[in-house]
């Protein structure tokens, strides 16, 4: 197997186990979680309506302590996609690495390795804590979270230096390499819809920042000093309107910045998809469906996260089916270039020998 | 390759150097302080509350708001200088696919370039000043990545097919 190939299956492993991960985490952690958040700040308002400043405090804490450990699991997923991007791209641009097979190979082994023990050990942080660590605030599975991040950054540097060595992409590097070249229509299919799905998530974006962005920034504010000015003269009823109404804001600046995120990211991964159709084991017919499907499951899914706020779980659970089918359109072309035959790296191989005779 | 692409490959590496660059700045820094700052002035204003202190409340609250306005714009400004540089990096890889003329294609990447590198570069300044400028720059930069990129989702589709 080429180092190409290890890095396209192993990106495409880790986009795929990051969105399982982000799919549980949402169904078993998230809600919950926010539910705890919500309680607490409600305590925290409550008990400084009894004038109970203590209990405000540890309420307070308890808050920081529930969002400590969902920012560990939201870093577990985003961790695990990013670093599957920056595996398909480094897939990409492995001809332009001045490196030979066997070093390219092992580079592509230290990154899949740097790369899974980040995310493992983040999430891993909330759970170990600081148990047997001879630092005092830092814990075992912070030390090798940054260990993980420490061999991605060193395997990434060595492939640009690599990069940086051949003097850059040659014109006849480009027009001898059979995935930057190939002009299949799933390969334009994934390009041009990944291109149109950014673009989506940017003009959402842009009309986000420009309608509620600012009013919402003003709302957080209002509603907090709402629910203290309300606690201080003891007014409980408009303390629970105004935790109510925090609630709601708290739902629409999430269901808003969730769209614009997943619309860029799913658009940069169709589009880096895009370049290893030639790889996918498929026929032509059926990498076109698969690259439909994932394009579809990538619409559909920011699009009713947006819908949430008006339809409620109707939008939610097809957003979980749009999820499903970008899940099962991965799966189909990671299996797809497990079944590779190796045409493609073997007639690379062939025209380097040549060149180097 | 291309003037285009090289401008998009080493502009795109160029941009995520500066947002890594930055992200680290931010990260060793400020973040903590930030953080400690806006879960503290919370903290302190819900306690003023319970002492029937109301001013002591209003004004943590206050601090509060420009902690979080400053701490929302500095995580953006990262996120969106690196993920705009890979989307640069990729868009140069696939610029030989794109059915357009070189000259078009030329301008396209500059504009792209210059929207990525101005529009978060508008957010970050905005919390310096919260006047009309920055938030100029910040709408002026995006509109150059739409416009850029709206041109080339176009020229993709029509892009020539071979087997």
């Amino acid at each position: 197997m080429s180092a190409r190939r290890l890095l396209a299956l192993g990106g495409i492993g880790l986009v795929l186990v990051g969105m399982v991960f982000g799919d549980i985490f949402a169904v078993f952690v998230l809600h919950q979680n926010a539910a705890k958040v919500g309680a607490n700040l409600s305590a925290a308002a409550h008990a400084a309506v009894a004038g109970n400043a203590n209990a405000v405090v540890g309420s307070m804490q308890s808050v920081g302590s529930f969002l400590e450990n969902r920012g560990t699991k939201v870093d577990t997923h985003v961790h695990m996609i990013a670093f599957g991007y920056l595996a398909l791209l480094l897939g990409i641009l492995q001809p332009f690495v001045k490196f030979g097979e066997g070093a390219k190979k092992k580079l592509a082994w230290a990154f899949l390795f740097g790369a899974w023990l980040l995310p493992v050990c983040v999430f891993l942080i909330h759970y170990v804590g600081l148990a047997y660590s001879p630092l005092q605030a830092i814990g075992w599975a912070s030390i090798f979270a940054d260990l993980g991040g420490a061999v991605v950054i060193f395997s990434t540097v060595v492939y640009l230096l690599g990069i940086a060595k051949r003097g850059g992409p040659g014109k006849s590097a480009l027009s001898r390499d059979a995935l930057l070249v190939d002009g299949s229509s799933p390969g334009r299919i994934l390009l041009a819809g990944g291109v149109a799905l950014v673009l989506l998530g940017f003009f959402h974006g842009s009309y986000y920042a420009a309608t509620s962005l600012y009013e919402h920034e003003a709302r957080d504010y209002s509603l907090l000093s709402q629910m203290a000015s309300s606690a201080a003269s003891r007014n409980v009823a408009m303390v629970n309107t105004a935790l109510g109404n925090y609630g709601e804001l708290a739902g629409e600046k999430a269901v808003n910045i969730a769209a614009h995120a997943h619309a860029i990211e799913f658009g940069l991964l169709a589009m880096l998809l895009a370049f290893f159709q030639p790889y996918v084991g498929l026929r032509d017919s059926w990498k076109r469906r698969w690259a439909w499907v994932l394009l579809l499951g990538s619409l559909l899914l920011p699009v009713c996260v947006l819908l949430e706020l008006r339809f409620g779980l109707l939008a939610g659970g097809i957003a979980d089916v749009a999820g499903l089918l970008v899940v099962l359109a991965l799966l189909a072309m990671w299996i797809g270039i497990l079944r590779y035959t190796g045409q493609i790296d073997a007639a690379a191989a062939r025209a380097a020998e040549g060149t180097n005779q | 390759m291309s003037k285009a692409g090289r401008l998009l490959i080493f502009g795109g590496i160029g941009l995520a150097l500066l947002g890594m660059t930055y992200g680290l700045w931010y990260a060793v820094f400020a973040e903590h302080q930030e953080l400690e700052g806006i879960g503290g002035s919370l903290a302190t204003g819900f306690s003023a509350a319970a002492e029937r202190n109301a001013a002591g409340a209003v004004g943590a609250l206050q601090r509060y708001r420009e902690l979080k306005y400053a701490y929302d714009r500095h995580v953006d400004v990262h996120g969106h200088w690196i993920g705009l540089a890979m989307l640069l990096i990729v868009l140069g890889i696939g610029l030989e696919r794109l059915g357009l003329d070189e000259k078009l294609k030329v301008l396209l990447a500059a504009g792209l370039l210059l929207g990525s590198l101005l529009f978060p570069l508008g957010v970050l300044l905005q919390t310096w000043s919260h006047g009309a400028a920055p938030r100029g720059l910040a709408i002026a930069g995006s509109a150059l990545v739409i416009a850029s990129l709206a041109v080339m989702a176009a020229g993709f589709a029509r892009a020539p097919r071979s087997s």
